[in-house]
């Protein structure tokens, strides 16, 4: 679906370099970009959004032209069908929840799937709040729901949960891997949580110094990472909430307090023991 | 009409058309000089603040030269298009919009390039155009400098002298604004008339401040 090479010059703290990236990405995929900070991937994004001008290359979308460099033809963000999910959010603050979603249609027919966007994010209750009254998870939902709202095929997210503490960052995983099957988008995603990455990505694909240094599988090719369950710890639950995709639990185990986000069919009562497993990586 | 209320009502009128064609004209400027990127934009922001720094005679002054026959564009003005500005409404209004332009400009520009960059860029990943990012997403979140400047500029243009005196003279109801209005009286000992001008302005220059105050108050509330 998407086939590019991009160059563009970069900036980095070691200094200049050039961003050089061959990617070919498949229909359905969820690629997952990471790499040390200064290796491109929020260069990367933003070339493919039309946020900036690449220096040479080309770039394919399906059957359409964005940029190729030969014949001179460079299509604007606004007419490329992406969705971009900023660092930042960048939730326009003189609208409401609703009203940011709202602005995103690309005609006034859309307001049915404003209502569903509103819904599959969990977002009904705070659709006439202000972004600035929102916390940090619900302005990343609604960040989501809004780049969602224009219907892309392809849907860009910049480190988008990188600031969000863990269960909120569990439970967007979940409402972000339910949107991109549900609107079977292709979908980047730039991380630096290998925890992440494996749960979420079909692909990772590593940059360096604006290079691609690894591309595959994530579990191939994240450094360290053991996909079948390596521990087991046992431990009690001390108290359970309901959350938009099942439960967040407090387990104790041994001296400490673990929080974990639960999908199960029969919800988890307090005193109820469970048994943890999980795999083990270096931390990055 | 009394010749109190007449000047009054110019000043007003002179006052109200110079901050709306300056917001019609100055926006877009400030919009440019926010995030456009070429050569020659430090020469073109010292020419925006020009008005600021020199002696409003001196503006007047070459205003006053622009607009004569003798001169190559006075004489377009004058011969091509039949407009006569020195002396005239039409003269001081044009003074004003350049007296005046800094006013508008400078902190509407500076508002415009406090706006995060990922707001617009955000907008037109949503497909939308630049005039669309402008007036859904631009202008509502600067709102209040928007207004301070509206503010400023009025009450600028209320107060200024030297430039009117230059091109516009002394002609009741075409040029004799409350400023001049308040020398003339000044000038020929009446005092009591001269006062009567200077509380009125006063007055309402107090006033619009405390009204600012108290919308960007509402507004900074509102929006951070």
């Amino acid at each position: 679906m998407i086939d590019l090479h991009l160059t563009k010059p970069l900036q980095t703290a070691h200094g200049p370099t050039l961003l050089d990236v061959r990617l070919s990405v498949t229909a359905g995929e969820l690629v997952a970009v990471y790499g040390a900070s200064g290796a491109g991937k929020t260069t990367l994004l933003r070339l493919l959004a039309g946020l900036s001008r690449p220096a040479s290359g080309h770039l394919r979308v399906g059957n359409e032209v964005w940029y190729d460099q030969q014949s001179g033809i460079w299509l604007p963000p606004q007419r490329r069908s992406i969705g971009f999910v900023f660092q930042d959010y960048a939730l326009f603050p003189n609208m409401t929840v609703r009203q940011n979603l709202e602005f995103a249609l690309p005609d006034a027919s859309g307001k049915a799937l404003v209502d569903e966007l509103l819904e599959l994010m969990d977002l009904g209750e705070l659709a006439r709040q202000r972004p600035q009254q929102l916390s940090g998870g619900q302005q990343q939902r609604v960040a989501l729901a809004r780049a969602l709202a224009r219907q892309p095929r392809l849907l860009l997210l910049d480190e988008p949960l990188a600031a969000l503490d863990v269960p909120t960052r569990l439970r967007l995983q979940q409402a972000l891997a339910a949107a991109h099957q549900r609107f079977q988008l292709t979908t980047l995603l730039v991380s630096h949580d290998y925890a992440e990455i494996t749960r979420l990505a079909t692909r990772a694909v590593e940059l360096d110094g604006g290079r691609v240094v690894r591309d595959g599988l994530p579990s191939a090719v994240l450094p360290g990472t053991d996909t079948a369950p390596n521990f087991q710890l046992t431990g009690t639950v001390v108290a359970a909430e309901p959350s938009a995709t099942g439960q967040t639990l407090q387990v104790r185990v041994g001296e400490e307090v673990v929080t974990v986000a639960v999908s199960a069919a029969t919800p988890y009562q307090v005193g109820d023991t469970l048994v943890l497993t999980g795999s083990v990586q270096r931390e990055r | 009409m009394s010749d109190f209320s007449q000047t009054l009502l110019l000043t007003a009128k002179l006052a109200a058309l110079t901050t709306l064609l300056l917001l019609l004209l100055g926006v877009p400027l400030a919009y440019w000089l926010a995030y456009a990127r070429f050569r020659g934009k430090a020469v073109v922001e010292a020419l925006v603040s020009l008005p600021l720094v020199l002696p409003p005679t001196v503006i007047g002054f070459y205003l006053l030269l622009a607009f004569s026959a003798d001169s190559g564009v006075g004489h377009f003005l004058v011969h091509t298009l039949g407009l006569e500005l020195n002396f005239t409404f039409g003269g001081i209004l044009i003074g004003s919009l350049v007296y005046s332009l800094p006013f508008m400009v400078q902190p509407v520009q500076a508002a415009l390039h406090n706006v995060p960059r990922s707001l617009r860029e955000a907008a037109y990943t949503l497909g939308k155009s630049r005039l669309t990012t402008l007036w859904r997403v631009l202008l509502p979140n600067i709102r209040p400098a928007l207004l301070s400047a509206s503010v400023l500029t009025f009450a600028h243009t209320v107060g200024e002298f030297g430039v009117v005196l230059m091109i516009g003279g002394n002609i009741p109801g075409q040029t004799r604004v409350a400023s001049i209005a308040i020398y003339d009286a000044a000038e020929s000992l009446d005092y009591a008339r001269a006062n009567h001008y200077a509380l009125v302005l006063v007055g309402l220059s107090f006033a619009g401040l405390l009204l600012l105050a108290a919308f960007t108050k509402r507004s900074a509330s509102r929006l951070l």
